[in-house]
C-alpha cells in the first residue's frame, strides 16, 4: 500500500536560510480525501453493522416465542406444535435433522472433494485442469432449487434401492436400521447426498488452493528419494494441506447446514424425535431452513418461533465459518488462502 | 523433473549396474531405457481393460443371475470396488506393492474427479429432457391467468415471474453494488485497522444461510409495519430485492476484492507520486484497470441471485398474475414460480416448473459462461465462488 505520508522533516532551520525551501509532504489529506475515506469507511462498518443488526432483529422478533416456551426448553424440545394451548415449540428436533443432513453430506462431499482437488493439483494437465475447475465452478453455480428439483424427482429414485440394500443388509448397524414398512423417500440419506453434492464445490475449492500451495521443494525431495507419486502425496501433500482440509470440510459443513430449498423439497419437514434412534434411510427429518422454508406466510406466534430457530442457525452458521476460517488462516498452509 | 526419477521397485535389476563390482561406469550408462515410474504401456493399458471387463462380468454374474432385484447404480458401485481390488491385485503381483498402491490411487483419484461430472452431466440433461417438453414461445409472453389443472403444461407461461426476477434483481444490483464496492475498496486501498474484522464479516456473511436473509427483511421491514397497511412494508418486489442484495452483497465484495488486490501497486504509488488524491487514485488508475474483473463480480453476483429462492419466500411471495409494479403487491420470480408450481399436485404444473427450471438453468448458465469469458483476458486469476 503506497503510502502519502512522506515522514522526512527537515531539520529545523536548516531549510529555511538556504536556497528554494524544501517541501514537506504532510499526512493531512485533501477535503476529497477525508470524504472518501469517511465513504468507504462507512461501507466497511455498514457491512459489519448489517450482521450485527440480523442477529438483533431476529432475537427481537423471536422474544414471544422465546419468552413463551422459554429459551432453555426452546432449545431443547424436539416437539413444534402450535395446535395445543399452550404452544409447545422447540428446535432440537430441526437441530438434530439439520446435523445428521450434513454430517451426511459432508461424509459423502470430502473424499470426493480431496480426490477431486489432488486430481486438479497433482494429476492433470494444464488443460484438464481448466476442464475440472470449470466444471467443479459450474456445480458450484447451479442454483439450490435445481439441485432440490432434481434430487426430489429423479436422484430419490435411484438411491432407493441402494437404501433397501443398507437397510436390508446392513440394518444392524444402528443408524442404518429401519421401522417395518417404512416409506424410503424423502430421508434424510437422500437429502445429504444431495447436499454433499451441492457443497462439493466449496471443499474442492478450498483444498485446491491449499494443496496447489505445498513448497515444490519439499515434493520433489520425495520424488528424488524414490517415492512414487502416491507415496509423495502421503508423506508430503496431504500433511501440508491438513489444516485446509479441515477448514475446507468445516466450511462445507457450514454451507450444508444452511442449505435450505433442496432440503425443503426432499424431506418432509416433520421434526423428528431423536430420543428413539435415528433412522436415516426412511422418510423423516426436518432441517431449521427448510422448515422455516416450508411455513412462509404463517400465524404470528408460529413466525416468532421461526424468527428463533433462525436465529439458532444464524449463530451456529456463523460460528462454523468463523472457526472455519481460523483453522484455514492458523494452518501452516492456510496463509494467503481465500476462502 | 519427476518423471525421470528412478523407481525403487522397477529398478531392481537396474541396481546390479550400478554396484561397485561391475566394470561400467555407473550412472551414466546405466539404463539404456530410462526407467519411469508412470510409464504406462499397452501391456498396463491390458491389466487396466482386463480388471475392469473380469469385474463387470463377475458383477453381472452375481447380480443378474445369481440374484434378483439389483439396481444399475448398484451393480456400477460393486463393480468399480471388484475393478479396483482385481486391479490392486494383478498389479502387485507384476511390479510389487509399492507401485501397485500408486497406480491404484491414480486410477482412484482419475475416477473420483470423473464422478463429479457426473451428477452435473445427469442434472442439466434431466432439466434439459423434462424442460423442453412443455416450453413454448408463449411461456415468454404469458402468465397464469385463467390456468386450471386440467389445461396442458404448455399453455399458460411464466413472463410474470421473468418480470419479476429482473426488476427484483436489477434493483437488488442498486442496492448492492455501490455498498459491495465502497467496501472492496475500504478493504485494499484504505490503512484502517477496522479492515480484519470487516473482512471477517464479509466472509462469514457469504456463508450466511440466504433464508436468513429473508427472514432479516421479513423481521425488520414487513412485521413491524405490518400493520400501517403501506403497501411499501408489504410482501412486494422490493423487499426482495433488498433480501437479495444482503446475498450479493459478499459475493461482489470478495470477487471484486480480490481483483483490486491484483492491480499493481506500482500504478497506485505513480498516481499519487503525480499529486492526484486517493479518491482520484482510485476512480481513474484502480477502477480503470480492473474494470473487467470488476464485470466478472457484478455478473458472478447476478448469477448467485437470479436462482435464489430461500429470501424470496419471505419477501417476495410469490404471485400467479402479472404484477410489474415492484413496489406494491407480492410478485413472482423465476425460482418462485419453479417452487411453487413443482409442489403443486397436478402434472402440468410440475411441467411448468421445469420449463421454468430449464429457462432459469440455461440464464444461470449464460451468465456463468459470461463471467468466465469476461474474466479471461486480465484476470485470468478471479476465481468465482
Amino acid at each position: 500500500m503506497p503510502d502519502t505520508a512522506v515522514a522526512d522533516p527537515p531539520a529545523p532551520g536548516e531549510s529555511r536560510s538556504t536556497g528554494p525551501t524544501r517541501r514537506v509532504v504532510t499526512e493531512v489529506p485533501s477535503v476529497v480525501d477525508r470524504r472518501f475515506n469517511a465513504i468507504t469507511l462507512g461501507s466497511g462498518i455498514a457491512v459489519l453493522v448489517l450482521l450485527v443488526l440480523v442477529g438483533i432483529f431476529l432475537l427481537i422478533q423471536s422474544s414471544e416465542a422465546l419468552s413463551e416456551s422459554g429459551i432453555l426448553r426452546f432449545l431443547t424440545r424436539t416437539e413444534w406444535r402450535t395446535d395445543v394451548q399452550p404452544p409447545r415449540i422447540g428446535v432440537m428436533g430441526l437441530l438434530a435433522g439439520t446435523v445428521l443432513v450434513a454430517l451426511v453430506g459432508i461424509v459423502v462431499a470430502v473424499p470426493l472433494s480431496i480426490f477431486t482437488a489432488l486430481a486438479i493439483t497433482e494429476y492433470s494437465t494444464a488443460r484438464r485442469r481448466r476442464w475440472l475447475i470449470g466444471v467443479v465452478d459450474l456445480l458450484a453455480a447451479v442454483p439450490s432449487l435445481l439441485f432440490g428439483l432434481w434430487g426430489f424427482l429423479y436422484l430419490s429414485d435411484k438411491i432407493i434401492p441402494i437404501s433397501t440394500w443398507l437397510t436390508q443388509n446392513l440394518g444392524f448397524i444402528p443408524i442404518f436400521s429401519t421401522q417395518e414398512n417404512a416409506s424410503l423417500t424423502g430421508s434424510i440419506f437422500i437429502a445429504g447426498i444431495v447436499v454433499g453434492l451441492m457443497v462439493l464445490p466449496i471443499i474442492t475449492s478450498v483444498t485446491r488452493e491449499v494443496f496447489s500451495q505445498t513448497p515444490p521443494g519439499e515434493k520433489e525431495a520425495a520424488l528424488a528419494l524414490g517415492g512414487t507419486r502416491w507415496g509423495m502425496i502421503r508423506s508430503v501433500v496431504l500433511p501440508y494441506g491438513r489444516g485446509g482440509i479441515i477448514g475446507g470440510s468445516m466450511l462445507g459443513l457450514g454451507r450444508a447446514l444452511g442449505e435450505t430449498i433442496a432440503v425443503a423439497l426432499l424431506l418432509p419437514q416433520v421434526p423428528q424425535r431423536i430420543g428413539d434412534s435415528i433412522h436415516i434411510l426412511q422418510n423423516g427429518g426436518a432441517t431449521v431452513s427448510g422448515f422455516i422454508a416450508n411455513r412462509a406466510g404463517a400465524d404470528s406466534f408460529t413466525v416468532s418461533g421461526l424468527m428463533a430457530a433462525g436465529l439458532v442457525l444464524f449463530i451456529i452458521t456463523l460460528a462454523t465459518n468463523m472457526v472455519a476460517s481460523v483453522v484455514v488462516a492458523r494452518s501452516r498452509s492456510g496463509v494467503g488462502v481465500e476462502l | 523433473m519427476s518423471s525421470e526419477v528412478l523407481d525403487p521397485m522397477t529398478s531392481a535389476e537396474t541396481s546390479s549396474d550400478l554396484s561397485p563390482v561391475d566394470p561400467t561406469p555407473p550412472v551414466r550408462s546405466a539404463p539404456r531405457r530410462a526407467r519411469r515410474p508412470r510409464e504406462f504401456t499397452n501391456f498396463d493399458v491390458w491389466v487396466l481393460v482386463g480388471s475392469l471387463v473380469s469385474a463387470l462380468c463377475l458383477n453381472w454374474l452375481i447380480f443378474y443371475r445369481l440374484t434378483v432385484g439389483a439396481s444399475l447404480f448398484g451393480f456400477l458401485l460393486c463393480s468399480y470396488l471388484t475393478f479396483l481390488v482385481v486391479f490392486a491385485l494383478v498389479t502387485a503381483d507384476r511390479v510389487g506393492r509399492l507401485v501397485a498402491t500408486d497406480r491404484v490411487m491414480t486410477v482412484v483419484v482419475v475416477s473420483a474427479a470423473t464422478a463429479v461430472f457426473v451428477p452435473l452431466v445427469l442434472l442439466v440433461g434431466y432439466i434439459l429432457i423434462e424442460g423442453i417438453k412443455a416450453l413454448r414461445p408463449n411461456f415468454f409472453i404469458s402468465d397464469q391467468e385463467g390456468i386450471t389443472p386440467i389445461l396442458p403444461a404448455t399453455s399458460g407461461g411464466a413472463s410474470h415471474a421473468i418480470i419479476g426476477s429482473i426488476e427484483q434483481v436489477g434493483l437488488a444490483l442498486i442496492w448492492s453494488l455501490p455498498l459491495a464496492l465502497a467496501a472492496a475498496v475500504f478493504l485494499n486501498e484504505s490503512r484502517s485497522r477496522w479492515r480484519r474484522p470487516v473482512r471477517i464479516f464479509v466472509d462469514a456473511m457469504s456463508g450466511l444461510p440466504s433464508i436468513i436473509a429473508g427472514l432479516f427483511i421479513f423481521a425488520t421491514l414487513i412485521l413491524p409495519f405490518a400493520k400501517s397497511g403501506n403497501p411499501l412494508f408489504g410482501y412486494n418486489g422490493f423487499m426482495a430485492s433488498l433480501a437479495l442484495a444482503i446475498t450479493m452483497l459478499p459475493t461482489i465484495t470478495r470477487t471484486v476484492d480480490v481483483v483490486l488486490r491484483l492491480v499493481p501497486d506500482g500504478l497506485r504509488e505513480a498516481s499519487l507520486a503525480l499529486g492526484a488524491s486517493r479518491a482520484r487514485t482510485v476512480f481513474s488508475v484502480v477502477f480503470p484497470t480492473a474494470r473487467t474483473g470488476m464485470t466478472t463480480a457484478v455478473v458472478l453476483g447476478i448469477a448467485r441471485a437470479v436462482g435464489e429462492t430461500a429470501p424470496l419466500l419471505f419477501t417476495a411471495f410469490g404471485y400467479d398474475l402479472m404484477n410489474s409494479n415492484p413496489f406494491s403487491g407480492s410478485q413472482e420470480s423465476l425460482p418462485l414460480f419453479v417452487y411453487r408450481n413443482i409442489r403443486k399436485p397436478d402434472i402440468s404444473a410440475i411441467q411448468r416448473g421445469f420449463s421454468g427450471a430449464l429457462v432459469l438453468l440455461l440464464l444461470v448458465v449464460g451468465l456463468f459462461a459470461l463471467a468466465r469469458f469476461l474474466g479471461r483476458d486480465r484476470s485470468k486469476r478471479v476465481r468465482s465462488r
